[in-house]
């Protein structure tokens, strides 16, 4: 499949990374090259395959749901690029 | 002592042991070789201060029934590290410090070890050859604007280089054993779920496994000892009995049979690599083993399968960055929205864009069935092939690498032909099996050349043993110029 601008435009924005306009092009050719790399995968019949997302046999643990490690308010925060007291900030969302 | 800084890091263990070594003498021979580091740009933090007072805490009392006692180790910074800026080779986490300790490094100071410095790599861990950090190429130490291979390359030049006496890399698709390759170091991918992904910066959790990369394959087995155990923080982590991989080190391989998969002899494939490949199977004979021709019909499916099912996880995990709890925020943007693009749109590099552009599209409304459903479904196939092979065979024996190290530039316009570099190592991050790549030759460029040993889940004991018996036998010497000191 080749991508066209408008398809990059479309997962950009379902992504949340706005592109640069001058490079939309070059971005285009890279991810067309690469979709028809890995299209050989239609060349496989899988219609009776089981799709695999875990290669462990065991499914996953579940874990009892109690605080462990809490009150470390201060320290998430101290990463944090703008704060205010003991909130994170972000541009206004509601007008 | 002379040049202890190019000994082996069991070597090393045992002049401390001894008490023929103080640990600040060795680190001390470590930090003079990092100070020389600057063309080779292997590290992105020093711990020199911290890492001597380390050591001379330890001289005060010396631990000395650890298995690491004393010993300085540099890791890739793509583990968290307490207090210590851990970046992930990103502008996005340029100025990241964190709260706590991933576990692997934990386990390592545990054991007696202490950090003395976060190393290269490629952007969040996407890269075949180093060229994708923002703090700028590694150098590989066998010849000047060579790439070390990626992603863990800062890790495999300060090795080859001296600059610390063992490491640590992460494997998502052949990022310590592709890096092992191109400097002649000795890097294993374990098991996945063998060693805990807590605390690493995730890149593709169903791939991402943590492993060692060491000059010897003694080291290794020190190392995957010190690392590998149960972590009730991850929940892919395997819940097993420790192993004593250094101690059970045996190069008695006889008997064993070994997997040559005819569909790994690829188009176009160099000569010497072919050459290496039957020299590693004569000696594997030489020892006592018994190579068995296989077949693992899915192959060339591997590489397509993984371009889609690692940068859809990629997409996922780095939903994250959106420039409020941690990292780099973009100063543009009146409204949220905004500011999300635009911080993720200067945070990350084109490579990183790249990937996670890919990975939304796979898993997007529409296209989900036909790229990422696809891609499990070929993936259990992959698996299925090695399932079927180690029926027949103990382990199996390929090339690294489809080439030597290549020249900083010479791929960086052509993500496909990048992206080949990894042609013999991801099969087994689908799979989620362990491999090994020890140093196994050179091309006539005098360039490293390595051969991957591949095992069934959790048999990295038998996976040591074979390579062990291939090193004492192929005995690689490698003699750098020290060219970046000049």
């Amino acid at each position: 499949m080749s991508i066209d601008k408008d398809k990059i435009k479309h997962i950009s924005k379902l992504a949340r990374i706005s592109v640069d306009e001058k490079k939309i092009d070059s971005l285009a050719k890279d991810l067309s090259s690469i979709f028809k790399f890995i299209e050989q995968l239609k060349e496989l019949n899988t219609n009776k395959i089981e799709p695999l997302s875990s290669i462990l046999n065991e499914p996953l643990r579940s874990r009892k749901d109690e605080i462990n490690d809490g009150k470390i308010r201060e320290k998430i925060l101290e990463n944090s690029p703008i704060k205010n007291e003991e909130f994170f900030v972000v541009p206004k969302v509601i007008e | 002592m002379s040049d202890i800084s190019k000994k082996s890091l069991t070597e090393i263990v045992k002049l401390i042991k001894k008490k023929e070594i103080k640990s600040e003498e060795l680190t001390q021979s470590f930090i003079n070789n990092i100070n020389k580091d600057k063309k080779l740009n292997s590290f992105i933090t020093k711990c020199s201060d911290s890492a001597l007072n380390k050591a001379k805490e330890f001289d005060k009392n010396p631990k000395i029934d650890k298995l690491l006692p004393g010993i300085p180790i540099a890791i890739k910074d793509l583990f968290c590290t307490q207090g210590v800026k851990t970046t992930a080779g990103s502008k996005m986490l340029e100025n990241f410090i964190p709260n706590y300790e991933s576990t692997i490094t934990n386990n390592l100071w545990n054991e007696g070890a202490f950090l003395l410095g976060k190393l290269n790599c490629d952007e969040y861990a996407m890269g075949s050859s180093n060229e994708t950090s923002f703090f700028g190429n590694v150098m590989n130490p066998i010849a000047e604007n060579t790439v070390p291979g990626g992603s863990s390359g800062g890790s495999a030049s300060a090795l080859a280089a001296d600059l610390t006496p063992t490491t640590i890399g992460t494997d998502t698709g052949g990022s310590i054993r592709q890096p092992a390759s191109f400097t002649g170091i000795v890097g294993l991918k374990p098991t996945y779920g063998l060693c805990s992904r807590w605390g690493i910066v995730a890149f593709a959790s169903s791939l991402d496994q943590a492993g060692p990369m060491t000059k010897t394959v003694s080291d290794c087995a020190l190392m995957l000892e010190a690392m590998a155990g149960f972590d009730k923080k991850d929940s892919t982590s395997i819940n097993k009995k420790k192993e004593s991989y250094s101690k059970n080190l045996t190069e008695n391989i006889k008997g064993l049979k070994i997997g040559i998969p005819k569909e790994y002899r690829i188009e176009g494939m160099s000569k010497e690599i072919d050459k290496l490949w039957e020299d590693g199977k004569k000696i594997l004979k030489d020892s006592g083993a018994e190579v068995i021709d296989i077949s693992l019909p899915n192959t060339k499916y591997a590489l397509p399968t993984y371009y889609i099912v690692a940068p859809a996880e990629a997409s996922s995990n780095l939903a994250r960055y959106d420039g409020v709890k941690y990292g780099f925020r973009s100063s543009k943007g009146d409204n949220l929205i905004d500011m999300y693009e635009n911080t993720r749109s200067e945070g990350f590099g084109d490579e990183v864009k790249r990937r996670i552009l890919i990975g939304t599209y796979v898993l997007s409304s529409g296209y989900y069935d036909a790229y990422y459903l696809k891609a499990q479904k070929v993936r259990r196939m992959i698996k299925n092939d090695f399932d079927q092979s180690f029926k027949k065979v103990d382990a199996i024996l390929t090339p690294s690498t489809p080439n030597s190290a290549f020249k900083i530039g010479e791929k960086k316009n052509d993500p496909i032909s990048m992206y080949l570099n990894d042609i013999f190592t991801v099969p087994v991050n689908l799979a989620g099996i362990p491999a090994i790549s020890i140093p196994a030759g050179t091309d006539n460029k005098n360039y490293p050349l390595g051969l991957q040993l591949i095992g069934r889940p959790l048999d990295e004991q038998k996976l040591l043993n074979i390579a062990y018996a291939a090193e004492k036998k192929i005995n690689f010497k490698q003699s750098l110029n020290r060219w970046w000191e000049k």
